[in-house]
């Protein structure tokens, strides 16, 4: 029903703000380049660019909907939260003899860890006696009511509406169930915002971002926990690319190669890394070399069959032209399917360093003693939310910055890709 | 001996499945040093395959090759080659594509300096000798292609329809430069094209291919190219004799399609 709720409000956002976007600009002077003046605009991919308004409303968007439903103090407005104050309802009393009394449940909902006085019981008729309780919010509170009215006696109403065991009556701020053994169990409303269990505010993992880069987790600094992530990856990735870049050579320039490794590479390419945890942990530990060996075996496929793509994909008249110019095989390799090959292999190593950086951290959530994957399962246990939080975006930013600084590192060194 | 000679020349292979295509029957030809041979023929004829063979990038199945007496078997810098496109190494600058055959011989870098200089001004790419080779037009680039060639002093240069991806205007520039060029460095040139017209400008000898098998039909001994070298390309085309003799081929090559198309029925 949240969830649903979410789901409408945010596209009212994208619609709605799409539309300011676009009343704003008809007030502003156009511009009038090359594609604003094309006609033919859907269906054209290339009249399509990435609007930059919308990104970044995108991810204001984002952050007002999670500060909107988890009450952060930096978002001005939020869905209504958790019942808080106090709280009364009436219950009705059947005594053995048939005979019937009220009486009042006082109740005080505050908010977790906050030191309060239990309020004072209740009005009450007839033989039943008043009671009083107190809840934290999003939590219950069972209420035996019936305790302190004598031998016997049952509540039969809640509110003036009847109500048997398994049964729920709403109250004011709030809702009644009967436990089998005929106790009251009072929760009060939850509104629409999150715990911080489930959801800490943005400012609450901006803390603990602070926090933990100051003094670390678990004696262990943020940076090294990412460090040893890090690390791990170029690692693996760097010994994958060592083995894997002439194995691919090799299978695109010998049949034989080609024919012999085929089946290992056709076979290891669709195992997902993840499924080989288990070997390598038995192999080699939970050590460093075994998250190694993994991140190896990632790279490795990746890159043999990026190099042995490079390799067919060269143009046969650039290998004839080569030959007519008078080069040995030597020198075909190192000046035409070596440079020829390496815009595929650029391709394959932006694919091995994000399936190296998936592999990492989901080899460290099974087991290490540093990284950045191990820092979030160990916070999960610990229900430290915000910290799980924070290491997810960490780990979302690392990984999205190594793939620019990877499409940097290709525009700079094969500026011919995609030229020929 | 001839400088460049051609003995009974065939090349026939099987299909997948089953059956053979006879690429070339019997082909025999002697061609002088300096000569300039341009060879015309429907597709299918063989003359891609007889170029591949002249090149050595196809072994024929029998018959032989012989340049300078020595037996041509396998690519090698004596015989430069010139493609339709997409032969330029795009890594490399228009300078490094031209100096590519003597780097490989290992000739010291002032050297091949001079003759890249010397080339570039010759393929009039003077300016553009540090560009990348993928910034250039497609007439520039089968300039940068000539030069590159050039540049190995082969012995024979074999053109396989290098100017046939370039659109009509910069085509005719690029047969004047293809002509003066010949007439500059006195090389042997072998050119393959679609063209009637550019076979009858760049050809002394002209070649009519025929299909199936692939052999040679009729040949011609032309004026067109020796006139045509340093001179109006237009005016030489304006010769009623170059009409005359164009309207001869086209019947001619007209006929051979149409007997490939009624025996393709039949």
């Amino acid at each position: 029903m949240t969830g649903l709720f979410i789901l409408i409000v945010y596209f009212a956002l994208f619609f709605g703000a799409a539309a300011a976007v676009a009343l704003i600009r008809r007030s502003m002077v156009s511009i009038t380049d090359f594609r604003s003046l094309k006609t033919v605009t859907f269906g054209d991919e290339s009249a399509v660019m990435p609007d930059r308004f919308a990104s970044i409303i995108s991810v204001v968007v984002v952050f007002l909907v999670w500060g909107a439903f988890t009450g952060s103090k930096l978002v001005p407005f939020h869905v209504p939260g958790p019942f808080l104050g106090t709280t009364a309802f009436v219950y009705e009393v059947e005594a053995p003899d048939g005979s019937q009394g009220s009486a009042t449940v006082n109740i005080v909902v505050h908010e977790m860890g906050a030191d309060i006085e239990e309020p004072a019981p209740g009005t009450s008729e007839g033989f039943a006696q008043g009671d009083s309780a107190s809840v934290a919010a999003w939590r219950s509170v069972l209420i035996s009511a019936q305790r302190n009215d004598g031998e016997g006696a049952k509540i039969v109403a809640v509110e003036g509406k009847p109500i048997s065991p398994g049964g729920t009556v709403d109250v004011p701020d709030g809702s009644v169930t009967m436990t089998s053994k005929g106790s009251l169990n009072f929760t009060p409303d939850k509104g629409l915002q999150m715990e911080a269990i489930w959801m800490p505010p943005p400012e609450a993992v901006v803390a603990r971002l602070i926090e933990i880069s100051r003094n670390g987790y678990q004696n262990v600094g943020l940076l090294e926990h990412v460090g040893w992530s890090l690390w791990r990856v170029l690692a693996g990735f760097v010994l994958g690319s060592l083995i894997g870049i002439p194995l691919g050579y090799a299978m695109g320039l010998s049949g034989w190669a080609r024919g012999w490794f085929d089946p290992i590479v056709e076979f290891m390419r669709p195992v997902p890394p993840l499924a080989l945890i288990p070997l390598v942990i038995i192999w080699f530990g939970i050590g460093e070399q075994g998250k190694i060996v993994l991140l190896f075996l990632a790279a490795l496929w990746v890159m043999i069959i990026a190099a042995r793509a490079g390799v067919s994909g060269v143009n046969i008249t650039k290998v004839h032209a080569a030959y007519s110019l008078g080069a040995s095989k030597w020198q075909m390799l190192r000046h035409v399917i070596v440079p020829n090959s390496l815009p595929e292999i650029f391709t394959g190593a932006r694919v091995a360093m994000g399936v190296c950086w998936g592999t990492v951290v989901a080899a460290e959530l099974v087991a290490a003693e540093k990284g950045a994957g191990k820092m979030i399962v160990a916070a999960s246990k610990f229900q430290s939310t915000d910290i799980v939080i924070m290491g997810i975006v960490i780990i979302g930013l690392i990984g999205f910055g190594i793939d620019i600084l990877m499409r940097k590192a290709e525009e700079w060194l094969v500026p011919w890709k995609g030229k020929s | 001996m001839a400088f460049l000679s051609i003995e009974n020349l065939s090349m026939r292979f099987d299909l997948p499945k089953g059956g053979h295509v006879q690429a070339l029957q019997d082909v025999s030809l002697d061609i002088g040093k300096g000569e300039l041979l341009s060879v015309l023929g429907p597709s299918g004829c063989g003359k891609s395959t007889l170029l591949n063979i002249l090149a050595g990038f196809l072994a024929q199945t029998s018959g032989q090759v012989t340049l300078n007496g020595k037996p041509v078997n396998g690519p090698g810098p004596e015989r430069g080659m010139v493609f339709q496109k997409g032969a330029l190494f795009e890594w490399m600058t228009v300078r490094r594509n031209v100096e590519f055959g003597p780097r490989m011989k290992g000739v010291p870098e002032t050297e091949r300096n001079t003759v890249v200089e010397n080339l570039l001004d010759t393929v009039g790419l003077h300016s553009f000798k540090d560009k990348a080779v993928y910034e250039l037009s497609g007439g520039m680039q089968q300039r940068v292609a000539l030069a590159r060639c050039l540049a190995n002093d082969p012995d024979v240069i074999l053109m396989d329809e290098p100017l046939g991806a370039l659109d009509a205007l910069t085509r005719e520039k690029m047969q004047g430069l293809v002509l003066n060029l010949w007439k500059k460095t006195g090389k042997t040139i072998i050119l393959i094209t679609h063209s009637v017209d550019e076979a009858l400008l760049l050809g002394e000898r002209l070649l009519v291919m025929a299909p199936r098998p692939g052999r040679i039909h009729r040949e011609y001994r032309l004026p067109f190219a020796e006139r045509a070298a340093g001179a109006d390309l237009r005016s030489v085309k304006d010769d009623p004799a170059f009409g005359q003799t164009k309207a001869e081929i086209l019947e001619m090559i007209w006929e051979m399609e149409e007997q490939i198309m009624s025996g393709a029925e039949a």
